[in-house]
Order: C-alpha cells, then sequence, then structure tokens
C-alpha cells in the first residue's frame, strides 16, 4: 500500500499536502482500496467553507458511500473537475490525479505524519 | 380422501425428516427445536389457540367464495388516485398469474434477472416520457408516501434554508394526511396553500397536485418558476394518463414527480397493491430513494440491466440514509409497463381520450339543465355543486351501481375512466337530474376541457419496445422471452437467508384476481366491503395471536413501513405518557440498515449497542448504553432470532434491561418463520413489531414487490398504530388488501399444527445444511447446542485468503450450477447466509449441498495452482451459452466443466444464464436508466 513520506495524514484515511497556506486534500491509497471501485464523487462548490472534521463532499463506490472530512478550516479555493468527470482516478492515482479539494487555511492543525497513520492502518 | 395442505406445503416428509434428524442426531423435529430455542420464551406446546383447525384447500376456497360474495361489485367513480382500468387478459395470465414473475426475487443477482429488469426499464422509461424527466425509478410504494420521499429529497436536495414545505391545498386529501404525519416526526413544517401567493412564503419545496383532486386543470409553471426562485425544488402529483393529453410536469420546469400507476392495467385491489412512481431532472438521480434499474455491460461488452447506485440504499446506508424504502412494487410495476407496451403511444392516448370524453358528455349534459362544473378545465374527475343533495346523489347513483364522491353536503364529484361506459354515464345523470335526466347520450362534439395551450405537444412511448408487442400473440412470446430469462422459485431454489423464499402456494394465491376482491375501491362505502372487512378482521386476529399481540394493522406495504408506524407509535406513546425527550433508539450493531433508517425517519437518534463475537447482543454495553441514555431512552429494535440466524439465549435479560429505564422494544419480525408456533414477541418483551406476510405468510416476492409489512403491538401501543385515517403510513387505509387472501388462505389451510410443523421443518432444514456444509466451509454463529435457526452464514473468507476465490465468483458459480445464490455478504462481508426454508424438499437441498461442495473443491484446484487465478471456472462465471461456443475454447477447463459441472444437468433442465458476469462500476459511473437503443444489443 504506497504511502508518500511527504504528505500529512488524518484518521479519515485522507492525505493533506501543505503550500503555503493551501492544503490539497484527497483520500489514502487504504482508503480507496476500502472502498473499491469509485464511481461519483460530490465535491463542494469553490468558494464555499470548510470547518474541520465537517462533510465536505461524499465519495460513493460499488460497495458504499463514503464522506470527505474537512482536515483544516478554510476556504474551498479549487475542486478537482476531472475527478469528477472520472471517478476512477481515485483508485488509479489516489495521491496524484485523485486529488479532490484545495482548501485556504488560516491554521494547520495537527496531522499524522505517513508513519503514524501506518500505525493506525495496521492495527 | 382427505388431504393435509401443511403435506403439501412442507417439502420434507417425515421420511426424509428422519434421515435429516439422524445425521443431526436429534430423534425428532421437536427435540431439534427444544434444543435450539432457549426454554426460558417458549410457549406451552398445548396453548390454548383460537385458529380454527386446518381446511383442505377445497374448504379453504370455498370459504373465500363465501367472504367474496358479501363484497359487492359496482363501478367505482370515486377518483381519488384510483380508477377503474382493464387488466388486459393475457397480462393477467402471463404476468399476475404466472409463477415465473411472481416467485422470483428483488433482482440483487442480475445475471439471472435480466428478464424483470428489462420490463422494469420498460417501466422507468415509460414514467420518464409521460412525466419528461430525466430518470425515473421502480418503484415506490404508491402515491401517498412517494410524496414524502419526495419531500425529503426536496430537503436535502434544495439551496434554500427554510424549513418549509409548502403542500397544495387541493390534493389528495390522504395525501395531506400522510404528510402531516410523516413531517412532524422528522420537524418539517407544512404550510397548505392554494399558491395564490406563492412568492410570499421562503420554502425549501413545494408539492402541487396536478390535476388537483377536484379536479381542477390548471399550468403551475407560474408556481414552480416561484419556487426555484427562492432555491426550492418543485414537487408535482401527476395523474400518469392525463399526460399522455396536458403538458408534462418536465415541460412545466418541476424538478420532480411522483404518482401512481394504478390505471396502467392493476386492479383496484380495494386500495393495492400498486407501483407508485417517482421521476427526476437531471442533476438530482443520486438523491432518488428507492430502486434504480440501470444499464451495464457484461464480460463481453453486451449491455446488460442491473440495479444502479445499490450504495445509495439504506441497507448500506445505516442511520445516514434519508429513506427507508427497500422493497417496491415490482411486479405491479412490470404490469404497468407491460400495458403500455401492449396499448402503444397511440392506444395509451386512446384510453386517456376516451376517460376525457367521456367526462365532457357528462358536463355537457348537465350544462344543458343548468348544472354547471366548478371547474370548467378538466382532465376525468368534475365536481358539481349541488346545494344540500350531495348524500341523495351518492346513494341514488349507488343503488344503481355506481360509487360517487361526496366532497360535502353540496358538493359531489365523479371521475371517468378507461372503462367508464354511456350506461355508467346515465346512472350518473339520473342520480343528479332524476327524471329529468336523458335516455342517451348526445354524439354531438364535445367541449374542450382542455385549454388548447396547455395540450401535449411532445411525444412518448418512442422507444420501439412500445409498438412491437401489439398482438396477443406477439405479447405472450414477449413475456415468455423475458421471463426465460429469469430465475424464481419455478425453477429451483433460491436460498437467500433473511428473504424466506419458501413455497406461494397456487390456492392461496387463487382469489387474487377475483373480481369481488380485484375490482373494489378503496374508498367505497362499508355496506359494499363487508367480505373484505371480516377477512381482514380475521387475518389480524391469527396474526396477533400467534405473536402474542393484542392489535394489529395491515396497513404498511412493506417491512420498513412497518417499522416506522411501530416506531412513530412509541415516539406518540412516549409523547403522550410526558416522555418527549425520549429520542434514543438502540439497534445493536448486526442489525439489518432499515431498522437505523426507520429510527431516524421516526425522528429518533440511533445509538449502536456492539455484538460479542458469538454474534449476541453484547449485553454488557447493551447495559451501559441503557445507563448513559436512561433519561432520553425511547426503543430498543432487536431482531428475533437475530440477523445472524441465531436464538439469543439472553433475549428475556435484553428486553427487560430496555423496560426497566423506560423504553419501548421493538421486536423486527423478519425472521419470524423461525418462530411460528414455538414462541411469540409479545411473550418474551416485545411491545411492538412488524411482521413480513411476502416471507412468513407466503405472499410472493413479486420480483422484488409487492410486500405488506402488518405492526402489530400491545394494547398500550395500540392507539396509536395506523387505523382509518389516524396515523396513516400508505395512501390506502387497508394498504394492499388484495394480496391478504394469500395470507388469510395459508393460515386458513395450515392451521395451528401446521404452522408450527413448517417452522420445525425450516429450522430443519437450514441445521441440515449447516452440518453438511461445515466440513468445507466455516459456519459462522449457532446458539444453543451448536444449533442455527432457520438459516445459516457460511464463511467464504478463509477461501478467499487461501485461494483468491470471493463470494461474487462463488454466487456467480451457482448460477451454472442451476441455483440462485443466498444472500451475499450480509450481515456480514464475506459470507454467504442460506435460508432453505421448510418447503424445500431433501433432493433440493441436496443438490445445493452437493453444488457448494463441488464449487469448494473448484476453489482448492485454483488455490492448488491447477487454475490460474485470472482464469478458472469460478471467476469466469456465470457461463452463457455464447461463451462455451464461440470461436476458439482458450480456457484450462473444458466446456463441459464450465456448463455442465454436474453430470445430472445435462438432461435435468439446464438454466442457461443470458448474460456474462455484470460490471457493476461500469453501470454506476454511466448512469442510464431508460430503455436502450435497439442497435446497442447488435
Amino acid at each position: 500500500m504506497a504511502l508518500p513520506e511527504n504528505l500529512a495524514y488524518t484518521a479519515e484515511h485522507e492525505w493533506v499536502a501543505v503550500d503555503g497556506d493551501v492544503a490539497r486534500i484527497g483520500i489514502t491509497d487504504y482508503a480507496a482500496d476500502k472502498l473499491g471501485d469509485v464511481v461519483f464523487v460530490e465535491l463542494p462548490a469553490i468558494g464555499s467553507t470548510a470547518a474541520a472534521g465537517r462533510v465536505v463532499g461524499e465519495i460513493e463506490s460499488t460497495k458504499s458511500v463514503g464522506e470527505l472530512y474537512a482536515p483544516v478550516d478554510g476556504e474551498v479555493v479549487e475542486v478537482n473537475e476531472e475527478l469528477v468527470a472520472d471517478p476512477s482516478l481515485v483508485n488509479s492515482d489516489p495521491y496524484g490525479a485523485g486529488w479532490m479539494i484545495a482548501v485556504r487555511f488560516t491554521e494547520l492543525p495537527t496531522l499524522l505524519t505517513a508513519d503514524e497513520y501506518a500505525a493506525l492502518t495496521a492495527e | 380422501m382427505r388431504e393435509l395442505f401443511a403435506d403439501r406445503h412442507i417439502g420434507t416428509d417425515s421420511a426424509a425428516q428422519r434421515e435429516m434428524l439422524a445425521s443431526l442426531g436429534y430423534a425428532s423435529v421437536d427435540a431439534l427445536v427444544d434444543a435450539a430455542i432457549p426454554s426460558g420464551i417458549r410457549q406451552p406446546a398445548d396453548a390454548v389457540t383460537s385458529l380454527p383447525t386446518a381446511a383442505s384447500e377445497t374448504e379453504a376456497l370455498a370459504e373465500l367464495r363465501v367472504l367474496a360474495a358479501r363484497n359487492r361489485v359496482t363501478r367505482p367513480m370515486i377518483g381519488l388516485g384510483y380508477y377503474g382500468t382493464t387488466t388486459p387478459a393475457v397480462i393477467q395470465r402471463n404476468v399476475l398469474e404466472n409463477p415465473s414473475w411472481y416467485t422470483a426475487y428483488t433482482p440483487y443477482q442480475p445475471e439471472i434477472s435480466q428478464g424483470r429488469l428489462e420490463a422494469l426499464i420498460n417501466f422507468q422509461t415509460m414514467v420518464t416520457d409521460l412525466t419528461g424527466l430525466a430518470t425515473a425509478n421502480a418503484s415506490m410504494l404508491d402515491e401517498g408516501t412517494a410524496v414524502v420521499e419526495a419531500m425529503l429529497l426536496a430537503r436535502r436536495a434544495s439551496r434554500s434554508t427554510s424549513n418549509i414545505f409548502l403542500v397544495d391545498s387541493d390534493a389528495l386529501p390522504r395525501t395531506i394526511a400522510l404528510l402531516r404525519h410523516r413531517a412532524e416526526a422528522v420537524g418539517i413544517e407544512l404550510h397548505e396553500t392554494d399558491f395564490s401567493d406563492a412568492d410570499s412564503v421562503d420554502a425549501f419545496g413545494a408539492f402541487i397536485q396536478y390535476p388537483g383532486a377536484s379536479g381542477r386543470l390548471w399550468n403551475p409553471s407560474a408556481v414552480v418558476e416561484a419556487v426555484h426562485g427562492q432555491g426550492g425544488i418543485a414537487v408535482v402529483a401527476a395523474d400518469l394518463l392525463s399526460l399522455a393529453l396536458v403538458t408534462s410536469p418536465g415541460e412545466l420546469g418541476a424538478d420532480v414527480a411522483v404518482g401512481t400507476s394504478q390505471r396502467f392495467g392493476v386492479p383496484l385491489g380495494f386500495g393495492g397493491p400498486h407501483a407508485g412512481y417517482m421521476a427526476v431532472r437531471a442533476g438530482l438521480e443520486r438523491q432518488m430513494p428507492g430502486r434504480l434499474v440501470g444499464v451495464s455491460q457484461d464480460a463481453a461488452g453486451y449491455p446488460a440491466y442491473r440495479l444502479s447506485l445499490q450504495t445509495r440504499e439504506q441497507h448500506i446506508r445505516r442511520e445516514k440514509a434519508t429513506s427507508n424504502i427497500c422493497t417496491a412494487q415490482v411486479l405491479l410495476a412490470v404490469m404497468a409497463s407491460m400495458y403500455a407496451v401492449y396499448h402503444g403511444p397511440r392506444g395509451i392516448k386512446a384510453i386517456a381520450h376516451h376517460a376525457n370524453r367521456m367526462a365532457n358528455l357528462l358536463v355537457d349534459a348537465l350544462g344543458e339543465h343548468g348544472i354547471q362544473p366548478v371547474h370548467g378545465l378538466f382532465f376525468d374527475t368534475v365536481q358539481l355543486r349541488v346545494p344540500g343533495r350531495a348524500a341523495g346523489i351518492v346513494a341514488a347513483a349507488s343503488a344503481a351501481g355506481v360509487l360517487l364522491r361526496e366532497v360535502d353536503a353540496d358538493t359531489v364529484q365523479f371521475s371517468t375512466d378507461e372503462t367508464t361506459t354511456s350506461a355508467d354515464a346515465l346512472v350518473v345523470l339520473r342520480a343528479v337530474l332524476g327524471d329529468d335526466a336523458p335516455t342517451e347520450l348526445g354524439f354531438k362534439p364535445v367541449s374542450r376541457s382542455i385549454d388548447p395551450e396547455h395540450m401535449r405537444q411532445t411525444e412518448y412511448l418512442t422507444h420501439p419496445v412500445f409498438t412491437t408487442h401489439h398482438s396477443e400473440t406477439g405479447m405472450m412470446r414477449y413475456l415468455k422471452y423475458l421471463a426465460d430469462k429469469d430465475y424464481a422459485l419455478d425453477r429451483g431454489m433460491i436460498p437467500l437467508g433473511s428473504c424466506t423464499m419458501k413455497l406461494n402456494a397456487a390456492t392461496e394465491m387463487a382469489a387474487v384476481t377475483w373480481p369481488e376482491f380485484a375490482n373494489l375501491h378503496p374508498f367505497a362505502p362499508e355496506a359494499d366491503t363487508a367480505g373484505y372487512r371480516a377477512l381482514i378482521g380475521q387475518l389480524s386476529g391469527w396474526l396477533a395471536e400467534v405473536t402474542g399481540y393484542d392489535a394489529v394493522s395491515l396497513q404498511p406495504n412493506a417491512g420498513s413501513q412497518g417499522e416506522l408506524a411501530g416506531l412513530l407509535a412509541i415516539r406518540a406513546y412516549h409523547r403522550d405518557h410526558g416522555g418527549e425527550h425520549r429520542t434514543v433508539c438502540l439497534i445493536p450493531s448486526s442489525a439489518h440498515g432499515t431498522n437505523a433508517a426507520s429510527a431516524v425517519l421516526a425522528g429518533m437518534r440511533v445509538v449502536v449497542v456492539a455484538c460479542d463475537e458469538l454474534g449476541n447482543v453484547d449485553l454488557d454495553d447493551l447495559r451501559a448504553k441503557v445507563t448513559e441514555h436512561a433519561d432520553d431512552l425511547a426503543a430498543l429494535m432487536v431482531t428475533y432470532p437475530s440477523t445472524h440466524g441465531v436464538y439469543e439465549h439472553e433475549i428475556l435479560a435484553v428486553t427487560d434491561a430496555v423496560h426497566d429505564a423506560g423504553g419501548q422494544v421493538y421486536v423486527d419480525g423478519a425472521n419470524l418463520n423461525a418462530l411460528l408456533g414455538y414462541a411469540r414477541f409479545g411473550d418474551f418483551g416485545g411491545d411492538v413489531s412488524h411482521l413480513n406476510l411476502h416471507k412468513t405468510f407466503c405472499i410472493p416476492h413479486g420480483g422484488g414487490g409487492p410486500g405488506v409489512g402488518p405492526v402489530a403491538a400491545k394494547a398500550h401501543l395500540a392507539p396509536y398504530l395506523p387505523e382509518g385515517d389516524a396515523n396513516p403510513v400508505s395512501s390506502a387505509p387497508y394498504g394492499s388488501p388484495s394480496i391478504l387472501p394469500i395470507s388469510w388462505a395459508y393460515v386458513r389451510m395450515m392451521g395451528a399444527e401446521g404452522l408450527r410443523r413448517a417452522t420445525g421443518a425450516a429450522v430443519l432444514a437450514a441445521n441440515y445444511v449447516a452440518v453438511k456444509l461445515r466440513d468445507h466451509f466455516p459456519v459462522l454463529y449457532a446458539g444453543d447446542h451448536g444449533l442455527v435457526a432457520h438459516e445459516c452464514i457460511l464463511d467464504l473468507r478463509p477461501l478467499r485468503e487461501a485461494t483468491g476465490v470471493t463470494v461474487d465468483d462463488v454466487a456467480k458459480r451457482l448460477i451454472d450450477y442451476g441455483f440462485h445464490a443466498p444472500t451475499m455478504s450480509f450481515p456480514v462481508a464475506g459470507t454467504l447466509m442460506v435460508e432453505p426454508t421448510e418447503s424445500e424438499d431433501l433432493a433440493e437441498l441436496d443438490r445445493f449441498v452437493e453444488a457448494m461442495i463441488a464449487i469448494k473443491a473448484e476453489a482448492d484446484a485454483v488455490g492448488a495452482g491447477r487454475w490460474p487465478r485470472d482464469d478458472n471456472p469460478l471467476v469466469n462465471a456465470p457461463h452463457t451459452a455464447e461463451s462455451v461456443v464461440a470461436g476458439e475454447w482458450q480456457h484450462p477447463y473444458s466446456r463441459e466443466e464450465a456448463v455442465y459441472p454436474v453430470h445430472s444437468l445435462v438432461h435435468g433442465g439446464k438454466y442457461w444464464p443470458p448474460v456474462r458476469r455484470i460490471d457493476q462500476a461500469y453501470g454506476d459511473r454511466n448512469l442510464v436508466c431508460a430503455c436502450p437503443p435497439v442497435e446497442a444489443f447488435a
């Protein structure tokens, strides 16, 4: 299971790539594998407000419907329209083309390192 | 000669049962059940019963004839959502009375359900065409609940933050009552309005009846626009037949259209069952409740049908679900779709014209005597102002065999339909005009009751399927062609755990289509429906007795609706007893997802109770949760025997703990088939339950409905059950009465002793399968003495671990062996749950056991490397005939191994699946829910 060292992670199986005051967010390979074939992704509107721990989107697979939680407080500045058109990108490239949203945040909460996240999923 | 029906219903005779008992090590069925069911909850074997002694099939039919004779068949022109219609005989005989259609299950195994999936996609296409919207589902339970679901959809899809839903004051009274009952529980505020000031109220949505309940035909596009202006969702309940003549909801800008397809050839049945419908504009598909058939492709790339967006169903979403709908009305939706296939666009239009013309003729004749309709524009329903004379007119018409609607003391109303004749019209005229009435109807051109600007200009039913099968020969063959694609109980066992696919006996089915049961209007006067009321009274009494309750309501149209009715009763009871704050509903983690969804829709908060490693409710966790929520505990929902198919030993401790904290106990009756005659919910702590008549009491599954989910309760909850106009959960006061003779006949022919024997035989069959397969697949969960109840869970996870073969592979391979798969991955992912029921004989049980063992051996061969993991009979299953004859055979196993894995299939009625394995993800990513073009199948 791929787990890039340069990303931060959350207990909700999301990854966060921080660039200045913008956090790019997606779900982990582990989460994508658990969900199975992703068939539909619903993402928030650009300009909408994200609140840490609150649901901002929906990820539907042939097996279940998962939720996308905002890991940070802030404003949604980008959404991956290509992913909306081709949801299978979550499965084929979860850390790349399968990214979901970018949020401009004011404060970055404590996130998990790759090692800490690996320990979480090993349980 | 007198024979016992029970001996026909139960598949295993005493010799077979002796053999099965020997393999289990028990001397008798009673000894087996004694060991399985905890003694603390057993009812005494000699308990007094008020159930009559079992009648023979002949006697039961004779009694039903007597009951039928007490119903008076009239010409109902009451309307209110229920209209006369002629069921084409070819559809009645080949669908409604054909076990290939009525004994099938919900199409969860799409490869063996292509026939009814095609019929359902025809239904969806018919509805989208007529409503002018993008996507329709198949189907809703009835019109009233469809409106409720549309309201809930509107709330989640709307951009408005308002909590208000506008309701057309000219809507069907029953729909308004349902909305009130349901909206209150989820905190939605309703505003009734005539829409003259739609702009003034901020609302998340609005519901418009089109045409109005009064018959008024109007153009609501301005209202729709106003609703949209506030970010709201416009819901239109449209009469499907009227849409052949008037502008469709889609063209008026509606977001959602709902209604019923009853008048498309489905008998009135004193209220049901009928298929409701829902259609939505593009962008709302994923918000739609219920079941949606879509087009995907199979492993060979051919188009194939399947249920789409399955994961949005409540059984996956649980407490996050926004609807608790499971069972649909498949059999009735199939009938309605075939009515459109048989009549085609021109036929449907002609039928709509006839209804409209008869109403116009009546209005013209009345006008000549100075009686003008209240609304000058109408489709088929007309209101007349007759000061002080309404009751007299209704009585006079009824005496002549025609039923009218008495709106109030000064107003009567009639509705015309496909079946209305000149004679019927003359009765109406005579009732209104007395001796002034004409003795024949004129043939002069009639005045138009539809504004020319409002006439429909767009085409509908344009797909070739609606113009191809218009001869009876063609229709008969189309229905046979579709039925042949499907696997129903008329082919073999359907061992679906938690579904109870038992026999639906021919005698039980006989009365459904008798005119005295089929042709009664739900709002016919009491005097006309004495037979129905007697039957309903008897059946309710019997059901109350066998479950240990005091009152039964037969109104809920499915188990999910029974759950909701029961939870709403608990909610109302607490409110009347100072417990408004009691809103917590405890639900074990093993429960069916519908439980949680129903609780949410009843305004409750779900708290999950853990299960222990044996699958039982974790008593310590339960007690901790009860203590934690002691002040706000509303109820516990528990299934007995559990969804794991086990008689939990500690059930009394569970129900006591909840009662001690002031909570009510809801016992989910889905698994009643393992209990009947041996124990009663009401005796071990149940306050309220729903039963599934389409499981335990033999109503056929119809390919995914109809269902009947009566709610039964102790006396203290009885006042809160659906009854007449109080606490409604269905459009019709008695739900789906026309199929109640099925359950009535079952109980009448089994008697108390037969019901008990059936339970014993069902428990024996499940334990026999478990013991025969235990060495090949681990059996998950067992109760006292290592016994299961009426179903057993085979754990396939170790197999996957060892060989890579999945539950899906085994389920699809069973098709090659001539079986419908057991329930997949419920209640535990990676498992199969087997429920043989009492109706299968030993030979069929052994055939299944043999198939499962053979498949295990095949999987082991994959594990051992004899076949590659990506090319073997399992992963390629199911095999179509084409797949084994087309081109060069390049697989490492033979064609014989592919399609005749057991030699007996060669001469034993081999079932050939019409498609190969269907790609689930493809269909969900590329949502197509209408008939594909014919070229797609080339």
